[in-house]
C-alpha cells in the first residue's frame, strides 16, 4: 500500500497527507488555483499549466468535466500535476458517476498520492457538449462529502471495512454565497461542514459587500472554526466578460463598479487596436483582482483564496505576487 | 396521472408501413384526461392517417376504438373479436397500455402512438408538469411536500445547488427551483431546523435501479386456481 493510502502518521494531528491541510493548519492565508484539463489526451498541456502555478499556489484544483464538457479525467490530470511537484485537488462531481465508480476512483487516486478532493454536484449536462447524456446523481454533494469522510475513517459507503485502512483525503466542498435562497446559504455551508468538509471554496466573489454579509452570518454560526473557507476570486478579462458573468452565469453577482472599471480601462484606446485593449483590460483585471484579494483577506473567517484563472494561468503569478502572498510555504516543509 | 403526448404523425406512419388495416385504440383513463389518447384524439389521429395515406396513394384502413383502461386485461377481453379483424393495433394508451395489449395479443403487431412522458399534474389549461418518479421510497414528509427526486434537476437531497436564479432552476427558466419551494414551504411551517438534518445517501433499490418492480399483496391475492394475471393471462 502506498503512503498516501495511510492516514497521516499518528500523533501529527493531521487528517491527511495534504500539503493544503498543513498550510491551513500552520495559520497561513492559503492560495489555491485551478487547472482545466484539455479536451484531448495531451499531457503537455497539463505540465505547462502546472509550471505556471507551481510555487504560487498551495494546491491546484483539477476540474472534472467542467460545464459538462468532456475533458481529460481530473484524476489522470491530477497525477500529472503531482508528478510536476504541485499539489492537486481533484474535483469530483455527482453527475457522471454512481457511488461504486466514485469510491473506486477515489481509492485509485489515493494510490497515486492524491490527497485532496473537492465534492461537487456538477453542472447540468444540458450546458455541455453531450446534452443527451443520462446523468447519475446517485448521491448529492453533501452525501459525497460524507462518503469521502467515511472512506477516510476506513469504511465504504455500505459500511464494509476497507482492508488496511482508508485513504486520508482532505475534503473540500463548494459554496455559493450569492445564489438564492440567500438566507439559506450560510446554513447550507454549516451543513456541508457538518457532513465533513475540511475546506470550502466559494463561488467567485466580486460583490464584496454581499460576501461580507454572508461571512458575518457564517462567523455567527461558528462555521469558520470548523472548516477553512477559501473565497473564490478571478481576474476579469474584459468588460464583455464582466457583463456576461453578471447577466448569464446563474448565481453570480458582479457589481456595476467592476464593470465600470473594466470599461474605463479601455477608454481612449482605439476600438480597432484589439491588442492594446486586451492588454489594458488584462492589466486592470489583475489590478482589480489584487485589490479584491486584499479586501477579502480582511474579512473575518476567510482562511484563503481560490483563484480561478482558467485559460489564463499566467495571471496567477502577478496576482499572488501583487497581493503580497509570496513566498508560499514550501511543500514537504 | 400519467401524462403523454402524441408521437409525430410521420413516425407513426413509418411504423405502420407493413400494414393495411389498423385499429387505433384510445384509453379512457389518464391519457383521456391529458388529451393525448382519448376518443377525440383517436378520431383526429385516425383521420390524419387516412388522409395522409390517401394523399400518398397508399392503402391504409384505420378504424377507431376505445378501451376504458388499457392496462387491465378484463377491459381488453371484450374486444377480442374486434382485434381479430385487423393486421395491427395502434395504441393511444400509455406505455403500460401498449404493453398490456401486446401481451394480450401475442400474435399481433402493437404500436405506440404516444410518448409516455411522466407522472404529473396539470398546472394550467394545456400545461402539465412532472411531480413523481415512483422512486418507491417517498421523502415528501421531509421536504415540505415538494419532491427533490423529481423536481430538482440534480436530485439533490440536502438543499439547493449554486445555480438557483430568481427562484428558477438553472436548467430552464420555466422550472421553479425545487429547493427554493422547499425552503419557502418549510419556512411557513416553522420547521427550518429540520432542513439542517443531513439526509443520507438514498437507497435506490426501491426505484427502477433495483430492476423492474413488482408489488405482491397476499391479502388481495386469489387462490392459485383463480389467478388470471401475469404471463399466462392471454
Amino acid at each position: 500500500m502506498s503512503r498516501a493510502a495511510n492516514l497521516a502518521e499518528p500523533g501529527t494531528g493531521f487528517k491527511s497527507d495534504s500539503h493544503l491541510e498543513r498550510v491551513l493548519a500552520g495559520g497561513h492565508f492559503a492560495v489555491t488555483g485551478e487547472i482545466g484539463p484539455p479536451k484531448s489526451w495531451d499531457a503537455e498541456v497539463i505540465r505547462q499549466k502546472a509550471s505556471l502555478l507551481k510555487g504560487y499556489v498551495d494546491g491546484a484544483n483539477i476540474t472534472d468535466n467542467q460545464t459538462a464538457i468532456v475533458r481529460m479525467s481530473s484524476i489522470a490530470a491530477g497525477i500529472i500535476v503531482k508528478q510536476e511537484g504541485l499539489e492537486p485537488v481533484i474535483q469530483m462531481t455527482c453527475r457522471d458517476r454512481n457511488r461504486l465508480a466514485m469510491q473506486s476512483d477515489l481509492l485509485g487516486a489515493a494510490a497515486h498520492g492524491i490527497n485532496n478532493v473537492l465534492c461537487l454536484s456538477g453542472d447540468h449536462q444540458s450546458f455541455g457538449n453531450h446534452p443527451g447524456a443520462k446523468n447519475v446523481h446517485d448521491i448529492d454533494s453533501l452525501q459525497l462529502v460524507q462518503m469521502v469522510k467515511g472512506l477516510r475513517e476506513g469504511h465504504f459507503q455500505c459500511d464494509e471495512e476497507i482492508k488496511g485502512g482508508g485513504p486520508g483525503y482532505f475534503i473540500g466542498a463548494a459554496a455559493n454565497p450569492f445564489a438564492e435562497p440567500l438566507e439559506w446559504r450560510p446554513f447550507r455551508l454549516a451543513k456541508k461542514t457538518a457532513a465533513g468538509a475540511d475546506f470550502i471554496q466559494t463561488q467567485l466573489v466580486y460583490d464584496i459587500p454581499r460576501f461580507r454579509e454572508y461571512m458575518k452570518k457564517v462567523v455567527e454560526l461558528g462555521v469558520h472554526e470548523r472548516t477553512a473557507i477559501l473565497a473564490g476570486v478571478g481576474p476579469l478579462k474584459s468588460t464583455g466578460m464582466a457583463k456576461y458573468m453578471r447577466d448569464r452565469v446563474p448565481g453570480m453577482s458582479v457589481p456595476q463598479e467592476c464593470i465600470e472599471r473594466m470599461a474605463d480601462a479601455v477608454a481612449g484606446i482605439d476600438e480597432g487596436d484589439k491588442k492594446a485593449r486586451a492588454e489594458a483590460w488584462r492589466t486592470e483585471g489583475i489590478q482589480l483582482c489584487i485589490e479584491q484579494i486584499q479586501e477579502i483577506r480582511q474579512i473575518e473567517g476567510v482562511a484563503g483564496v481560490h483563484i480561478s484563472a482558467i485559460e489564463w494561468e499566467s495571471a496567477i503569478k502577478p496576482l499572488v505576487e501583487g497581493a503580497g502572498l509570496l513566498p508560499r510555504p514550501p511543500m514537504n516543509g | 396521472m400519467i401524462v403523454a403526448e402524441t408521437k409525430p404523425l410521420e413516425q407513426i406512419r413509418q411504423m405502420l408501413t407493413r400494414h393495411k388495416k389498423v385499429l387505433a385504440v384510445g384509453c379512457g383513463t389518464c391519457v383521456t384526461v391529458c388529451s393525448a389518447g382519448g376518443a377525440k384524439e383517436v378520431g383526429i389521429l385516425a383521420a390524419s392517417l387516412r388522409m395522409a395515406a390517401k394523399v400518398n396513394s397508399e392503402t391504409l384502413e384505420v378504424d377507431e376504438a376505445m378501451v376504458q383502461r388499457q392496462c387491465e386485461v378484463e377491459y381488453l377481453e371484450p374486444l377480442a373479436e374486434k382485434f381479430a379483424g385487423y393486421d395491427a393495433v395502434l395504441s393511444l394508451g400509455c406505455g403500460v397500455g401498449v404493453q398490456s395489449i401486446a401481451q394480450h395479443l401475442p400474435e399481433k403487431s402493437v404500436y405506440p402512438a404516444l410518448n409516455t412522458t411522466f407522472m404529473g399534474a396539470p398546472t394550467e389549461q394545456g400545461v402539465w408538469e412532472e411531480r413523481c418518479q415512483g422512486c418507491g421510497n417517498c421523502v415528501l414528509h421531509v421536504t415540505g411536500g415538494v419532491c427533490p427526486v423529481t423536481r430538482c434537476a440534480k436530485q439533490l437531497f440536502n438543499g439547493p445547488c449554486g445555480g438557483t436564479e430568481a427562484g428558477h432552476c438553472e436548467v430552464d427558466e420555466a422550472i421553479p427551483c425545487a429547493w427554493q419551494m422547499v425552503w419557502e414551504r418549510i419556512g411557513r411551517l416553522g420547521l427550518i431546523d429540520e432542513l439542517m438534518e443531513l439526509q443520507p445517501a438514498k437507497d435506490w433499490s426501491t426505484s427502477r435501479d433495483g430492476g423492474p418492480r413488482r408489488i405482491v399483496r397476499e391479502d388481495l391475492r386469489l387462490p392459485p386456481d383463480d389467478q388470471n394475471y401475469g404471463e399466462d393471462a392471454t
